[in-house]
């Protein structure tokens, strides 16, 4: 593993080009024997599975008030203490990871695809970088708040009648945070693409008559895919804290929907006070993160054709 | 390069145009409103009145073009007259006024630039500092201890956000130790070593905690970049060339890795600019970000029109520098 | 750092001077906190209270109110009234004489014009004047001699303590605005930012939303205030840390609006370096209860009178919601001393306020539940109450406000209890508080079923407010959307009797007719009272001299403060 840097004799970037059954099992014994990968994936999948089967091990409604049961420290009854309300953090915890997951990955995988489109396009087409890369710059220049308030105006009724409420809200918040958080992406993919197609191997590729399809999912996207598993970890990060934030707009879920990033913000003046409150939220996001991180590591360094195949 | 710079300056304005105009059509659109704030207590017709003494019952695109003509001839024109002290024309200059404050929009911005400038633009320069050296040998020795623990501080920075790490500094460092002040005094002058050491004092709070957050996002990129670049077959060719590995790291594989970090940080600059609403906030530096959240709540259009264009046009400008950059650090890439 | 220099050069200075009250800027520098910043230094353009109490350490009016709500000259040698012939025997006029020793801070002396000119810049139609009501139905004003002012009335004014009373309204120099009149007003930035007054202080440096710096008016008219040099007026940041900077750290002498849960503020108190302190006004936090259809399906005509609510016109069925809520776990859990449970939309001052509605303040889940069963709601296996088909099921509105969300989680649990469905909604402040017809989230919209929001009125005579629940003032698409009878009340019989207020004379009386009004809405189906609110502010202990006031500017009395040594 650590010997990672020393570069693998005999890898030709053309070795991607080895039969689909082969790429995809290297990449797995690849992936597998990559123990940060693993490790992460182990500790996203128990944090996914907290989620889904936390209400079995500890069936407490997250919104029920207690208020006997105010600022409670952690006890057998509530694990992680209670909120100036009395409700259960832990239960809060459990519930608000789904929704924060949720939003999370969701909203992460839009904006990625979205920056991932426009980069590689812009990067690869001349003709369509001035114009791709000046939508860029509005987005960039656009202010985000009174464009929240105006999407709201325009959406939150017709999604709310189309989908319910909550699915409706769901929707809305991925779009908005999807669509606003798309553009370093774009900018990075594009610097890289621009660097990359005019290299050696491309530029084989391209003499050969390979289509430009081709040419971009098989020699190009791998070659970015650092920076993208890069901005794959910090969108997750990033669309868990907008959704914390949104709803202090009213934008968000309904405040009696407990989310991570919503129990940290509102634990924050607790701080002092019931310090779990904070530690535990704040130990959530860190986590989902830091797991998200070594997979997208690990990720990145099988799908790398260079570090394949020792 | 040259011409592909003139080429894209001159490009610029009516990309810039259209974009100011998105911005006002946004704002209008925005249902907030400027009495908002005011107490209930003020009747309805009262509110009216004020809307209309704003301007507000003009079509959208005269209040467009009237902010244009301010923003674009008579803030230039009385800039102009401020230096020269001769006067162009008898009658007073309209220029862009802030509806919540009623004074210039332009004289709040340069009132708020210098702590902007001091706080935000140090943690920038601070975080750019931390990031570079992490991330080379984060990427150099990969899976060590040093990588480990950098990965680590970094994604939590990352991932805990502003308003906590602030809060945490404050009750740590204002609330128990008692060491550093916890509002930020603007009005602070620098005169000797006692107000330098107190302007010193009472920034080390809101630019580290903005510096962890900008560090741990282009350390990451920088980290990333260089182990693509380490695992090139030109890195091979100057190590088999008996180049010492300090040489082949810090001039081939360094150069080759920057274009996204250049990216990254041709996107924050601008962003330095437009302030830190949530630490300016909670160390009370009221910049340019505070500035333009009192006015977003406020429903301030011409101040957030004016901040708003100003952003674009550094966005703009800062992209494009990332462009050129791009061409000095790969000569193979080309625009024309 | 800088303000441990200024207090110990304070005190250094305090030691030196013998009688340490007795001498102007003798304590030094007084450091002043207001989290929402201060954007322009007269009331007159931007009502907000930061820029009114801003305006009150240089503004001043003829009287203001005191702590209990009683006038108090200022301007003025004395409170004009009928018995000193102050007010004419019609009602329709007023006669105000200024102090004759007065002076604006640049050394001029206050003059009739100056009062004159006030009331202009605030009338003119082009000017935008945030506080016009405060002269409405004066025809005109007067200056009997130099200093004499006579303000008359189009009608007979029962109360004529309007025009140029409390912080809203004061008196502004003649000469500093004499260009700023009309359409201009808003280009004077120099006189909007640092005007000149009859005040303790005058503004030395203005950063508008961010700090201002003003030092003690030289030729205020008592030689031996303020005790305070300097005061230095901060601005930003939330109400939390604002309370932290006062009672924690103590960087700062005095911090406005400390509405923070109760736990938390009290844990700062602990420290022991300040203090909280509150007094109450007229602030009621209510929930409007919509006497008109909300759904969505009624398209233009949802919430309008064409439409009466399915279920929430009936007053037992508001009376069971009502009892529903424990408003003493509210107060304990949102306002601490702040706050206070109350059944009446008039919840001061105490002459005025009604004795025959306790019957809320205790929390009665059982009187509740028989009251929905007895109206034929009938709890359904789901655990909601239905009749007829139609369930009771209520969309809950208010805006984003921690504290606003703790009581809406409380309530809806409550109403839950009762057999009540609640969806929850939470709105931004300036759009929901924004008024913009073209958002559907207004408070005058009302496109829900009840709204959570606080009201009060100036000063303490309530014909005004109570003048908000009369049919005409329902919003509808006509008005486009204004008025202030959010709940579209309409009963004939309060129109009568609000009609009859207007021509009744006497405090007595007056408070008698209020009383009357208060129980008529609060006894109908179309409010839910919650809370007496207060204001609450923190201040250092080494601050002396506050006197907390919620009738007019908390800062009314800040020559007075001091430093206890």
């Amino acid at each position: 593993m650590t010997e990672r840097a020393e570069p693998a004799p005999g890898t030709v970037p053309g070795e991607i080009e080895t039969p689909e059954r082969g790429l995809w099992n290297d990449v797995w014994y690849q992936f597998r024997h990559h123990r940060g990968a693993m490790l992460g994936t182990i500790v996203f999948t128990l944090i996914v599975l907290a989620v889904i089967l936390g209400p079995v091990l500890h069936p407490v409604d997250p919104t029920h008030i207690d208020v006997k049961a105010r600022n409670a420290l952690p006890s057998l009854a509530h694990p992680m203490g209670t909120d100036n309300l009395g409700r259960d953090t832990f239960a809060g915890i459990i519930e608000g990871g789904r929704i924060s997951l949720a939003v999370g990955v969701t909203a992460m995988a839009l904006a990625l695809f979205l920056g991932t489109l426009v980069g590689v396009l812009a990067g690869y087409y001349r003709r369509l970088d001035g114009m791709l890369m000046r939508v860029t710059d509005l987005f960039l220049a656009l202010p985000i708040l009174p464009l929240l308030l105006v999407v709201i105006l325009l959406f939150r009724d017709a999604l709310r009648a189309a989908f319910g409420p909550e699915t409706g809200i769901f929707l809305l918040i991925v779009f908005i945070i999807g669509v606003t958080s798309w553009m370093q992406t774009a900018r990075i993919v594009r610097g890289d693409v621009l660097a990359l197609k005019e290299r050696e191997f491309v530029l084989a590729a391209r003499s050969v008559g390979t289509p430009d399809r081709r040419i971009i999912l098989r020699h190009i996207l791998p070659n970015v895919l650092s920076p993208i598993m890069v901005s794959a970890t910090l969108g997750i990060a990033n669309a868990i804290i907008t959704e914390s934030a949104l709803s202090f707009l009213g934008l968000g879920f309904p405040s009696d929907f407990p989310t991570w990033g919503r129990l940290l913000f509102d634990g924050a003046n607790f701080m002092a006070l019931s310090p779990s409150r904070v530690i535990w939220p704040g130990l959530a996001i860190s986590l989902t993160v830091l797991s998200v991180n070594f997979i997208g590591d690990g990720l990145r360094d099988a799908l790398d054709p260079r570090a394949r195949g020792r | 390069m040259l011409a592909y710079a003139v080429r894209r300056l001159l490009f610029a304005i009516p990309t810039l145009l259209v974009i100011s105009f998105i911005i006002f059509l946004i704002l209008d659109l925005a249902p907030s409103d400027p009495t908002a704030n005011l107490p209930l207590t003020i009747p309805q017709d009262v509110r009216q009145q004020i809307r209309l003494s704003l301007g507000l019952g003009e079509p959208m695109h005269v209040r467009y073009l009237k902010w244009l003509y301010q923003f674009a001839v008579n803030e230039p024109m009385h800039a102009l007259e401020q230096l020269t002290g001769h006067h162009f024309s008898a009658t007073p200059r309209v220029r862009v006024l802030s509806w919540q404050t009623r004074s210039p929009v332009v004289d709040l911005i340069l009132q708020r630039l210098p702590q902007t400038l001091w706080v935000v633009g140090l943690s920038y320069v601070v975080g750019i500092l931390i990031a570079i050296p992490i991330g080379i040998v984060s990427a150099v020795r990969q899976y060590s201890w040093f990588d480990q623990i950098g990965t680590f501080v970094s994604m939590v920075g990352y991932s805990v956000p502003t308003f906590f790490t602030g809060l945490l500094m404050i009750m740590l460092f204002s609330v128990h130790l008692g060491w550093l002040p916890s509002i930020y005094d603007t009005n602070l002058r620098v005169t000797d070593v006692a107000s330098f050491w107190a302007q010193v004092k009472q920034m080390i709070m809101p630019v580290m905690v903005l510096a962890l957050f900008n560090a741990a996002q282009i350390s990451r990129y920088m980290r990333a970049s260089m182990l693509e670049n380490l695992t090139q077959d030109y890195v091979r060719t100057a190590r088999a060339k008996g180049m010492r590995e300090w040489v082949v790291v810090m001039v081939h594989v360094l150069r080759n890795s920057l274009i996204p970090v250049v990216t990254v940080i041709a996107l924050g600059v601008p962003q330095i600019f437009g302030g830190a609403i949530i630490t300016e906030q909670i160390f009370r530096v009221n910049g340019l970000g505070q500035l333009l959240i009192t006015g977003i709540q406020g429903a301030d259009i011409p101040l957030v029109q004016t901040l708003t264009f100003l952003f674009a046009a550094l966005i703009v400008l800062f992209n494009l520098i990332a462009d050129l950059l791009y061409g000095m650090l790969d000569p193979r890439i080309r625009y024309d | 750092m800088r303000l441990r220099h200024i207090l110990t050069g304070a005190s250094a200075a305090a030691l030196m001077a013998s009688a340490a009250h007795a001498e102007r800027g003798a304590d030094g520098q007084v450091n002043v906190l207001y989290y929402q910043a201060i954007s322009i230094m007269t009331p007159y353009l931007s009502s907000g209270t930061k820029d009114i109490d801003g305006a009150a350490l240089v503004l001043e009016p003829f009287a203001r109110f005191d702590p209990d709500g009683h006038l108090v000259p200022y301007i003025a040698q004395e409170i004009p009234t009928l018995e000193n012939g102050g007010i004419s025997e019609d009602l329709k006029s007023i006669t105000w004489k200024i102090k004759p020793d007065i002076l604006w801070s640049d050394g001029t002396p206050v003059t009739a014009a100056d009062a004159i000119f006030s009331w202009k810049y605030c009338t003119d139609p082009e000017g935008g004047c945030a506080q016009a009501p405060y002269y409405d139905d004066v025809t005109d004003v007067e200056a009997i001699d130099d200093k004499t002012v006579k303000v008359t009335f189009s009608v007979p004014k029962p109360y004529p303590y309007t025009a140029f009373v409390g912080a809203q309204s004061p008196i502004i120099q003649a000469k500093q605005f004499a260009d700023c009149l009309g359409a201009n007003a808003p280009s004077c930035t120099e006189a909007n930012t640092m005007p000149i007054g009859t005040g303790p202080f005058r503004v030395t440096d203005f950063k508008a939303n961010d700090v201002v710096t003003l030092e003690a008016n030289p030729n205020y008219r008592d030689p031996a205030k303020p005790a305070f040099a300097t005061l230095v007026l901060k601005g930003g940041g939330d109400a939390a840390s604002a309370a932290r900077a006062v009672l924690e750290t103590g960087e700062f002498d005095y911090a406005w609006n400390a509405q923070v849960e109760p736990e938390i503020l009290a844990q700062m108190a602990a420290a022991g370096k300040g203090e909280i302190i509150s007094a109450f006004g007229t602030l009621l936090e209510r929930l409007h209860v919509n006497q008109t259809d909300p759904a969505p399906a009624l398209g233009e005509e949802r919430s309008t009178v064409k439409h009466p609510h399915p279920f929430l016109t009936d007053p037992d069925v508001t009376k069971a919601l009502s009892l529903a809520i424990d408003r003493e776990i509210l107060v304990e859990t949102g306002y601490g001393e702040a706050g206070r449970p109350t059944c009446n939309l008039v919840p001061a001052p105490e002459y005025q306020n009604s004795p025959n509605n306790d019957w809320c303040l205790k929390q009665d889940l059982d009187q509740a539940n028989k009251l929905l069963d007895d109206a034929g709601w009938a709890m359904g296996a789901d655990g909601v109450r239905a009749k007829d088909g139609q369930r009771l099921s209520i969309l809950y509105q208010t805006s984003v406000n921690s504290v606003r969300q703790a009581a809406q989680a409380l309530i809806k649990q409550w109403w839950n209890e009762i057999g009540v469905e609640v969806e929850l909604r939470q709105i931004d402040p300036a759009v929901f508080f924004g008024g913009d017809p073209g958002s559907p989230d207004t408070l005058q919209k009302f496109y829900a079923d009840v709204e959570m929001y606080a009201d009060n009125f100036e000063g303490t005579d309530a014909e005004r407010y109570l003048g908000q629940w009369v049919c005409g003032e329902i919003p509808s698409p006509e008005t486009a959307w204004q008025g202030g009878n959010t709940s579209r009340f309409c009963d004939p019989a309060y129109d009568a009797a609000r009609a009859e207020m207007s021509t009744t004379t006497g405090d007595e009386d007056r408070a008698k007719m209020t009383i009357r009004l208060n129980d008529m809405i609060v006894n109908s189906a179309a409010i839910i009272p919650l809370i007496h609110r207060g204001r609450v502010s923190t201040k250092s202990k080494t601050l002396g001299g506050v006197e907390m006031n919620a009738f007019d500017s908390e800062l009314w009395n800040v020559a007075d403060w001091y430093r206890i040594k």
